[in-house]
């Protein structure tokens, strides 16, 4: 491992000690990445003892388990609702796990993030419980009203947060996008990007050498601690697994929250403070934005890879604008730099009180593997669209008419000389150019603007496609716009309804 | 400056953006429109050297005029996450340098900011 052999400066031990002192030497992920390039990383090592690091964005792998006791008659509670948001309960009997990301059966803009955080805010919380009952938990229905007081037991317990780095989105297609990154206009609009860069937690810290199992953090105004790594933690892209009492935690460092459009989720102010144990330590603490490189990612394509549009570092993304082929977009962060900063300062206060102690980490993290994509066996348009009956925009709109009756069809694409698609036409469309008396040419009366699927998108996105611009057929073409066929809505409703 | 008009029935059949152009001749830039059978509701940007002038041409017409001095509306729950930046079409929202989201003066009132912040921070004023 990198920084073994380098020579240490000091120990966890020795830096705790100060702390009890009172001459500990705690500066901020900012302040350090100056201090490294003005004094050069042997005097920041020597000088520094912990660097705090800090990051508050929207986790939606968030929650807490809660016990709620027993109540008299007891209860084994199968199903519990709390403000009408459901919580698992596949657990012991007054056990369950509230996910921030649990949508209300009353709300779409209301869910667990929101009861957290009313818990924390000292609210009162209507929770519901149902039962079968059994010998030993008779009771079958139980319905009151408790506050966090009145909790035996809360611990925030979430999966996956601080992600060491995470892909920027924009949109190429024509639809307003309302996604987990934020509302994404259309035609590459504009971009937005998740993350707090250079003062990131994991950022600071790439070879785990000091985050690692057991460490302890700042868990949204709590002391908490790292469990381990979190779900999909691969390499340049790690995440932690944390945990810390909700009984202690301060509404202002977390933040009940729900995407336009998407759904609920929650920001979670994280906190880790960094021992500077030797030089090594002290280089990768002064990590820049300019550093940290991530990905655009097109979420116009409703796939799971997504095209990357470019590469883009931390400080473009910052700057506020980013170029897209050969145009300035501008930017959305969608963590909040103010909050983490906040978080980091809090975290150094905290720690020169005496008040925080650092630990080393019981375990190292693991380096991560690839993420193993979920196998579901998709469907491509190619599988099941028809060939397509074309027509020009020379054709007469009887003769077209004649065609759409003669075959059965209700949608006639409209080709040029090459075959490259340059319009549609429906049987709605005749029949209003009749009614109207305009029987001239095709070309006078298609619909230029065609929205158009590709052989190799999934059936369920061309379906999606159809939905939301409410239409019941897609060309499909090639690369240049070739006609290689057409998919209606009847062939994927016998697909779909199965 | 911003005006909200209000019109009612009478008004809202004649031509009144046109007809306060040609008397005042000031330019009326129109923000939001909605107007329906019997009522109408805009919002219009006008120099500020002309806006008595403007106000004065509008309330002769029968239109209710209100100025609007204010911004879209932030509330103490923002968390500064800058979601809503990039959603302005007159870049009126900004990063500041330690951080904070701030909004400029030269706001609009579109409205669009107001329906992707993630925590409701935003509201149009009344
Ligand atoms: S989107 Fe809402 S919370 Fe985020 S900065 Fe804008 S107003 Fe604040
Ligand atoms: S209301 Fe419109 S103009 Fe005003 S800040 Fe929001 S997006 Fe910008």
């Amino acid at each position: 491992m990198k920084g073994d052999t380098a020579e240490r400066v000091k120990t966890v031990a020795e830096i705790n000690e100060k702390i009890r002192e009172g001459n500990v030497c705690v500066v901020t992920a900012e302040e350090m990445k100056k201090i490294v390039e003005e004094l050069g990383a042997e005097k920041a090592a020597e000088e520094v003892d912990v660097v705090t690091t800090g990051t508050f964005g929207a986790m939606c792998s968030t929650g807490v388990f809660l016990n709620f006791g027993h109540s008299d008659p007891p209860i084994r509670m199968q199903k519990v609702w709390l403000n009408d948001v459901e919580a698992y309960t596949g657990i012991a009997a007054v056990d369950a796990y509230l996910g921030a990301t649990q949508q209300s059966e009353k709300s779409q803009e209301y869910g667990g993030a929101h009861v957290i955080q009313e818990l924390v805010r000292g609210e009162e919380v209507e929770l519901r419980a149902v039962s079968r009952g059994t010998d030993c938990y008779p009771e079958k229905e139980v319905r009151t009203v408790i506050t966090l007081e009145d909790l035996n037991f809360a611990e925030m317990v979430n999966p996956r947060n601080a992600y060491q780095r995470y892909n920027a989105a924009t949109n190429s297609s024509s639809r307003v996008l309302r996604t987990y990154m934020g509302t994404l206009l259309p035609n590459f609009g504009n971009v937005s990007f998740a993350g707090c860069g250079e003062i990131s937690p994991l950022i600071n810290d790439p070879d785990f050498r000091t985050i690692g199992v057991g460490t302890r953090i700042f868990l949204c105004g709590a002391k908490g601690f790292v469990v381990g790594h979190g779900t999909q933690h691969c390499p340049g892209y790690a995440t932690l697994m944390v945990k810390g009492p909700l009984k202690e935690m301060k509404p202002e460092f977390m933040r009940a929250a729900y995407m336009p459009g998407y759904g609920v989720t929650m920001f979670v102010g994280i906190g880790v403070p960094i021992p500077v144990l030797d030089v090594e330590m002290a280089r990768a603490l002064a990590v820049r934005d300019e550093d940290i490189k991530t990905k655009i990612i097109d979420f116009g394509i409703q796939r799971r890879d997504r095209p990357v549009i470019r590469e883009v570092t931390y400080a473009e993304l910052k700057s506020g604008k980013v170029e897209i082929n050969g145009e300035e977009v501008r930017v959305s962060p969608l963590s909040s730099v103010y909050l983490a900063r906040r978080v980091m300062e809090e975290l150094r206060e905290m720690i020169l009180r005496g008040d925080f102690l650092l630990t080393e980490p019981v375990e190292r993290l693991k380096e991560g593997e690839p993420m193993k994509p979920l196998r579901v066996a998709t469907k491509l348009v190619k599988s099941v669209m028809n060939k397509a009956v074309t027509v020009s925009p020379e054709t007469d709109v009887r003769t077209a008419a004649r065609l759409m009756i003669e075959k059965g069809l209700n949608h006639l694409p409209v080709v040029d000389g090459e075959g490259r698609l340059v319009g549609i036409i429906t049987s709605w469309d005749i029949a209003k150019a009749v009614a109207s008396g305009k029987t001239g040419r095709v070309g006078e009366i298609m619909t230029r603007k065609v929205i158009t699927t590709h052989p190799n998108e999934a059936v369920e996105v061309a379906a999606r496609k159809m939905e939301s611009y409410d239409i019941s057929a897609l060309p499909v073409v090639d690369g240049s716009g070739k006609v290689l066929g057409i998919v209606t809505s009847e062939d994927l409703s016998k697909l779909l309804v199965r | 400056m911003l005006f909200r008009l209000k019109f009612d029935s009478k008004a809202v059949k004649k031509p009144v953006i046109s007809m306060v152009t040609l008397k005042t001749s000031a330019l009326v830039n129109i923000i939001r429109a909605e107007v329906g059978p019997r009522r109408g509701e805009l919002i219009v940007e006008v120099d500020d050297e002309v806006a008595d002038k403007v106000e004065n041409a509008f309330r002769e017409l029968g239109v209710e005029v209100c100025r609007l001095e204010k911004k879209v509306e932030r509330s103490e729950e923002c968390v500064h996450c800058g979601a809503c930046v990039s959603i302005c079409p007159v870049e009126a929202i900004v990063v500041e340098e330690d951080g904070r989201i701030e909004f400029l003066d030269k706001c609009v009132l579109c409205g669009n900011c107001v329906n992707v912040c993630p925590v409701r921070a935003l509201s149009l004023p009344v």
